[in-house]
């Protein structure tokens, strides 16, 4: 459905800063009904990725394709047109305050010169959809968050597009607002249809909501897959970022890394490990989320007492199919990540997320 | 001191010229200097639709136009008063230098006005498939209306204070009625009564302008 081959975004030199390649040669695609995330710190070229998408800036070079239809080779005409299939939600919501709930979800239709007993109809559908059909003579002044962000969600879907995109749409939300947005965007996902891209830096958000997510690194992709993948690799950058694990560096004695999967569970690692060969484990740190329905996490353990049986021992447990690994300083996929985001911290938690009603990962 | 009785309708008939003046003068300084100010918006580099060279030659008439003291514009445009009119003196004539005065004045306020839309409004409008005239016409203006009426009404106001001006090389209106009856007779009564009218009507305006602007403003 989005197909991004080799696209490259550079932004020429101005006074005082030299030419920055915000976008480097990125290639990307998404299935149609996906729903993909892009995650990466901040200056990584997360945002001006999603406006790649849909020419809201043009790619220096490269393709672009929007189920089947090069962007890229259209006209300005052609790209106006085109953007009618691609829905767009904003961190700043991006309402006009001069309409009201129901004018801002028909600006769209207007634009797209729908007649008025349509638009009339479509709205009063949109805003039951989105759960908001008794503000639909609000104003975005007297909406919250979380309802604006609903708001805009409508109309971004009002046109009805194949595609939606999401810029950092839970960024500016409290937690409830979060799982109510995501919620809905997985609603509207499954009963319409939609891919959906979704750009953030909470990676609680994509353990949530996303099918595949791509580490998006001065602006090239690092890393990326489906999640049940990247998340049984025990040295995925993105893995790292999705379920972090504390550093290595600096910890004394024998450290053992395990990736936990539902094929491949901590508790054999720790039966064999304190059980068999009576050693000392403890949890130094690590995490365990459920992702799309499954068990996945990252732990490291701090083993004392091996009397030279551990090593054996390891490879013993990857023979039977666990991830485990001895860990030194410098193996670990580098630290970088959502901690120097500007915007709300990540606070929503997964569990909370996926025990909400909703659609099934 | 009792020639009230005689002075009170030439009063009357000075106020409703300067109504006259500034009413007309009004509307055309909107029809011309909100397109105007559009132009210098959506033109600057990085905008809408970026003109560099238009914009640059743009902001230097604009500049220009504001620079220059009222009371010499008046002078300096009576030739295309002439042109236009057929005359120099009255009302009517005056209506050209008030137009071409406050005209600038008002295009640097739209522009300010539209700047402070937030550009993700526009981007989002254009994320819509919307036209470049679209979003000038369903963002752009809608959204900076009560900044743009804000705008109008100081603009108004400095026509008042323009049209007075004017009354002094034979313009008419309450500034010409001050200079001829209160300045030139030594009648201190009659210019005090022409202020207070000038105030009032000021007064008026920007009470009117302030509450239309706020009635409109949904932040």
């Amino acid at each position: 459905m989005i197909e991004l081959s080799d696209v490259r975004k550079v932004f020429p030199a101005r006074r005082g800063a030299a030419e920055v390649a915000a976008v480097d040669g990125v290639t990307l695609s998404v299935a149609a009904g996906e729903f993909a995330g892009v995650v990466g710190p901040s200056g990584s070229g997360k945002s001006t990725l999603a406006r790649l998408v849909n020419l809201l800036e043009r790619p220096t070079s490269g393709r672009v394709a929007v189920d089947g239809q090069v962007l890229t080779d259209l006209d300005d005409d052609g790209v106006r047109r085109a953007r009618r299939s691609v829905g767009m939600v904003f961190q700043h919501f991006n309402l006009l305050d001069s309409r009201t709930a129901a004018g801002n979800v028909e600006h769209p239709l207007e634009l797209a010169g729908v007649g008025r007993v349509e638009r009339r109809r479509r709205v009063a559908d949109l805003l039951d959809l989105v759960g908001l059909a008794d503000r639909h003579a609000s104003r975005p002044a007297q909406l919250s968050g979380g309802q604006k962000q609903r708001v805009a969600i409508a109309r971004a879907l009002a046109a009805h597009p194949k595609v939606l995109l999401c810029d950092e749409a839970t960024s500016a939300l409290d937690p409830a607002s979060t799982t109510g947005v995501l919620d809905l965007l997985r609603r509207v996902r499954a009963e319409l249809g939609l891919t959906v891209l979704l750009i953030t830096h909470e990676m609680a958000v994509v353990r949530a909501v996303c099918d595949s997510a791509v580490l998006l690194e001065s602006g090239r992709v690092v890393d990326g897959g489906r999640l049940t993948d990247v998340l049984a690799r025990p040295h995925s950058p993105l893995a790292a970022q999705l379920l972090p694990a504390p550093a290595v560096a600096g910890r004394d004695g024998d450290l053992v890394r395990v990736t936990v999967t539902d094929s491949a569970p901590e508790g054999r690692v720790l039966r064999t490990l304190a059980g068999e060969l009576g050693l000392d484990v403890e949890v130094a740190g690590g995490s365990v989320e459920t992702v799309a329905g499954r068990r996945f996490g990252r732990l490291l353990l701090s083993v004392t007492g091996d009397d030279g049986r551990l090593d054996a021992a390891l490879q013993r447990l990857r023979d039977g199919g666990s991830l485990v690994e001895r860990a030194v300083p410098g193996d670990e996929p580098p630290a970088i990540g959502a901690h120097d985001e500007p915007a709300t911290a990540e606070q929503p938690s997964a569990p909370r997320l996926l025990d909400a009603p909703g659609v099934p990962l | 001191m009792n020639d009230w009785s005689r002075i009170a309708p030439q009063l009357a008939e000075a106020t409703g010229d300067t109504l006259y003046m500034v009413g007309v003068a009004t509307v055309l300084t909107v029809l011309i200097g909100v397109p105007l100010g559009v132009l210098l918006t959506v033109t600057a580099p990085g905008a809408l639709s970026p003109r560099p060279m238009l914009h640059r030659v743009l902001g230097l008439l604009v500049n220009l136009g504001r620079s220059l003291p009222f009371i010499i514009l008046l002078v300096l445009v009576a030739p295309v008063t002439r042109a236009i009119v057929g005359t120099t003196i009255g009302s009517t004539a005056t209506i050209v230098p008030l137009t071409l005065g406050a005209v600038p004045f008002l295009a640097r306020l739209v522009e300010t006005s539209l700047r402070e839309v937030s550009p993700g409004k526009v981007e989002a409008t254009l994320a819509m498939g919307a036209r470049r005239r679209d979003v000038v016409r369903t963002v752009l203006l809608p959204e900076a209306l009560p900044s743009l009426v804000a705008g109008v009404t100081v603009t108004v106001v400095a026509l008042i204070s323009y049209s007075a001006m004017a009354g002094a090389i034979g313009g008419g209106g309450l500034g010409d009625f001050a200079i001829r009856y209160g300045y030139q007779q030594f009648r201190t009564d009659i210019t005090v009564v022409t202020v207070v009218l000038l105030l009032a009507v000021v007064q008026l305006l920007q009470w009117a302008g302030d509450r239309w602007a706020r009635r409109l403003a949904h932040v």
